[in-house]
């Protein structure tokens, strides 16, 4: 047994010393992108594919990556708005050239529209949702010479709703006359298009596999400059624990969604910073006002303040969500920072006395069985207890509780809401618009599953997706809210963040509340 | 002879015909929509029904079942939902890593396992054998990815004596022409052996970790089986006979544990070639089971169906290999 243990040590020994550095022009990053399904940019709709398609395509809009929030074009110079606001006439950056060398034109913006129109994959209706489809694409989304497209929706809409949708992964342009050459039975190019890439992006992309790497290496010639790495390389690492001993030994550069016990672990290390970046989930509890107590406004007042939200922000969930009580999260337009609950028992009981339930009563709450919802969960369960409020909760598996969601039977729902694309109406057209509350009712909205209708907010929803004006607009959205936040059978509680470490020699990464704009282009290493 | 062959392929198709059938009404009977995991959970309704269509799932089982069974014949399984290649080409990347691990590890557990066992059996109760049985228990009992986390929080970590996850450093990768998919092999044909020592710093630890294991494994049944073959008669005979010691063990008893043996080594070998998902996960390493795994998570029923034919496949080939091998070693099966 010596002699083998001691051959072992040998040869183990002989294995040289480490050299955990990354190459200085290469950036490296530790990261779980199993979610990638496709490299389409006009039919992924997964957060790191989204991530892939702000490297390597260009968009008529996009973000300055140090300031994300207001929109700047992107491969659009200029635009003009006429016809009362349904028509967007877009001036075409000169001289950007795609990977393969093809220059960029509204040819090419064009074919992209009508591509990710006519496929209508699962992000397709990002744009469909302003009227268009496959046998009115051509005309509604067509180039009037090399420079000018003209993009026009079925009726007038804020333009800053329109703006910010031709922002998202769904309306990366791609190089038309390469697409066209690797089409095969009338598939858009679609086949070829999921494992390669065919765009002017920052970034080209080098190679992709599944679970493994995913690299890029930069384009000198991208018309906004070219980035500062030579390479960027996403190591698929699914394993928390093994994530901390990369960065820790340098072998990574940026360590992405990390939990909160590996951060704690890794604060205080001179090497590494670590910080929280506020993502765009919304976690939230919905109360079925089909429920004869939770129908209360009374009820749902007293609920609100029977939650101690920065408790659970700051020690159950320790910084992996953020308190955030209204639908659009920070980092959006016409998001507002007012919290007017916290954990008030008094205030709670002295409602439901109010409501006629001075000793409180008892309700259920489904929960998918994950983290976090089991202990946010448990947290609730114990400040309801406070007022009285017996709650039970159902655990269940995520499609399982949705899917009785979905179907309006429960009391309570624990869950969250991602945000489709960087604009207020998505969430809410979700949150705050119901205008058919029947059983079966076509659109199923988060307002109706919790069988909600309130017209006056409806009304303002509508209002905001059409007013032009940005500030009036902004205006709406955080009067709107105000009303929502008191009135409503929902009790929002936080918004998520993305948790990662860097090593210290990493400078200005960064990334906004969705993939979308997460932008490698300007990191540095010294 | 011919009969014989015929009868081995017969069964073989059979066996193969079942495991399509299991697998496949298993892929349909699990409460989880294939489609949803084409198009993700926000689509529109006429995109979900578009993909059904296309995706074949509207058509009766027994239609479907048959189309699957044709293709599985001609080698195509489709593509996978996960990585939106053809499960074949996913099949050919991940199974060498696979095999690169299993093979190693499994040379360690032979070429440790095997001896210490024998040792351990020729010393009953001596404290060799109370070595191999605490090390034998602990490969049992001690969870694989905790031996993978303390390995790397040591000989990683701390000591800096191997690379971290993956197959190779980031200096390194795409550095040498793929051949065979087995990076080792692949550097030395390449004849890079900057690349060859950085790829063997990466799988030292999880081959060694693996290795363990089915070191354990076969160190316990090499002592049993060695145990009992000692206590027998024609061994007391052969040393009364005044035969050497080395004689005895090796000649009389090893020989007839040999058979018995294989089959263990076989299906060991058959386990780790299945893919070790716990410690393909700690290590991030590209096999077998992550792709299962990962398919299995993502309900990418052609990557299921692919690997499972492909895990059944192995096993059917291990058990020829061992028959083969049983030919070889028993004069009395000639």
């Amino acid at each position: 047994m010596k002699r083998y243990a001691l051959a072992l040590a040998a040869l183990l020994a002989t294995t040289g010393v480490a050299s955990a550095q990354t190459p200085r022009d290469t950036l490296v990053v530790g990261a779980k992108f199993d979610d990638i399904l496709s490299l389409d940019p006009h039919e992924s709709f997964e957060f790191t594919g989204s991530e892939f398609g702000s490297q390597v395509y260009d968009k008529l809009i996009t973000f300055d990556p140090a300031n994300i929030g207001p929109i700047r074009g992107g491969a659009a110079e200029s635009w003009t708005v006429s016809d009362g606001g349904k028509v967007i006439t877009f001036k075409i950056r000169q001289g950007i050239k795609f990977h393969s060398g093809n220059p960029l034109t509204a040819e090419d913006v064009a074919y992209s529209v009508q591509r990710a129109v006519t496929m209508n994959k699962a992000p397709g209706f990002i744009i469909t949702q302003f009227g268009l489809n496959k046998d009115n694409v051509k005309e509604r989304a067509r180039a009037l010479d090399a420079q000018t497209f003209r993009f026009e929706t079925d009726k007038a809409y804020a333009t800053t709703f329109v703006l910010n949708c031709l922002s998202a992964n769904v309306s990366a342009i791609v190089d038309s006359k390469l697409v066209k050459s690797n089409e095969k039975d009338g598939d858009w190019g679609n086949t070829w298009l999921k494992t390669n890439a065919a765009g002017s992006g920052p970034f080209k992309l080098v190679t992709w596999r599944a679970n493994e790497t995913l690299s890029y290496e930069r384009n000198d010639g991208y018309w906004g400059g070219a980035p500062k790495m030579r390479r960027v390389l996403l190591r698929h690492m699914p394993e928390q624990a093994t994530k901390r001993l990369a960065i820790e030994k340098g072998d990574v550069d940026i360590a992405r969604d990390l939990q909160a016990d590996q951060v704690k672990a890794l604060q205080g290390n001179p090497n590494i910073t670590t910080r929280a970046v506020l993502k765009s989930y919304i976690a939230y509890a919905g109360l079925n006002t089909k429920h004869p107590i939770l129908g209360k406004p009374q009820v749902q007042q007293a609920l609100k303040y029977l939650v101690d939200y920065d408790q659970i922000a700051n020690t159950v969930l320790a910084g992996a969500y953020a308190t955030q009580q209204n639908y659009i999260p920070q980092g959006f337009l016409g998001a507002i920072k007012d919290q007017p609950f916290k954990l008030d028992v008094a205030r709670a009981k002295q409602l439901l006395a109010e409501a006629g339930h001075p000793n409180g009563f008892t309700v259920t709450m489904d929960v998918t069985n994950t983290w976090p919802w089991t202990e946010i969960a448990q947290a609730v369960q114990a400040t309801f207890a406070q007022g009285g409020v017996k709650l039970e909760l159902i655990p269940g598996d995520f499609r399982a509780t949705l899917t009785k969601y979905r179907a309006r039977n429960h009391d309570i729902y624990l869950g969250r809401w991602g945000s489709d694309f960087l604009d207020p109406h998505s969430n809410a057209d979700a949150f705050a618009k119901n205008i058919n509350n029947a059983d079966d009712a076509p659109a199923k909205p988060l307002a109706w599953r919790n069988a909600w209708k309130n017209d006056e907010l409806s009304g303002m929803t509508n209002a905001a997706m059409i007013e032009g004006d940005a500030a009036k607009r902004q205006k709406l959205y955080e009067d709107a809210q105000r009303k929502f936040v008191q009135g409503s059978p929902f009790i929002v509680m936080f918004q998520n963040t993305e948790l990662l470490a860097e090593r210290k020699n990493v400078k200005n990464f960064n990334l906004g509340p969705l993939s979308e704009t997460t932008f490698f282009k300007t990191v540095e290493k010294n | 002879m011919p009969r014989k062959i015929a009868e081995t392929a017969g069964s073989i198709a059979l066996t193969i015909l079942g495991l399509l059938l299991v697998t496949f009404v298993i892929g349909r009977v699990v409460p989880i929509d294939p489609v949803l995991a084409v198009i993700g959970e926000n689509a529109a309704p006429g995109v979900y029904e578009r993909t059904r269509i296309e995706l074949g799932l509207d058509q009766p089982l027994y239609v479907q079942f048959g189309r699957f069974i044709v293709k599985a014949v001609t080698g195509d399984f489709g593509v996978s939902v996960l990585t939106a290649r053809p499960v074949l080409d996913d099949l050919k990347r991940v199974f060498p890593a696979t095999i690169e691990l299993a093979t190693l590890a499994t040379l360690i557990g032979v070429l440790v396992g095997v001896p210490l066992g024998i040792l351990a059996a020729v010393r009953h109760q001596s404290w060799i054998d109370h070595v191999a049985r605490i090390v034998a228990l602990i490969g049992h009992s001690v969870p694989v990815f905790w031996i993978g986390l303390m390995g790397l929080l040591i000989f990683y970590a701390q000591l800096g004596w191997v690379g971290g996850t993956g197959r190779q450093s980031v200096a390194f990768l795409d550095s040498v022409r793929e051949r065979t998919g087995m990076i080792l092999i692949d550097c030395l044909l390449d004849g890079d052996l900057d690349s060859f020592w950085d790829a063997w710093r990466h799988i030292v630890l999880p081959a060694s970790v693996l290795g363990y294991f089915s070191l354990a494994y076969i160190c316990r049944m090499t002592r049993s089986f060695m145990l009992e073959q000692l206590s027998k008669e024609y061994v007391t005979a052969a040393r009364i006979k005044g035969l050497s010691e080395w004689h005895v063990v090796m000649r009389h008893a090893f020989r007839n544990i040999a058979v018995p043996l294989v089959t263990v080594i076989a299906l060991s070998y058959g386990y780790l070639l299945e893919g070790a998902v716990l410690t393909e996960t700690v290590f991030a390493w590209p096999g077998l089971g992550n792709y299962l795994t990962d398919s299995l998570l993502r309900s990418d029923m052609n990557g299921v169906l692919g690997g499972t034919i492909l895990v059944g496949a192995i096993f059917i080939g291990l058990n020829l290999l061992s028959d083969l091998l049983y030919k070889l070693l028993d004069p009395r099966t000639r």
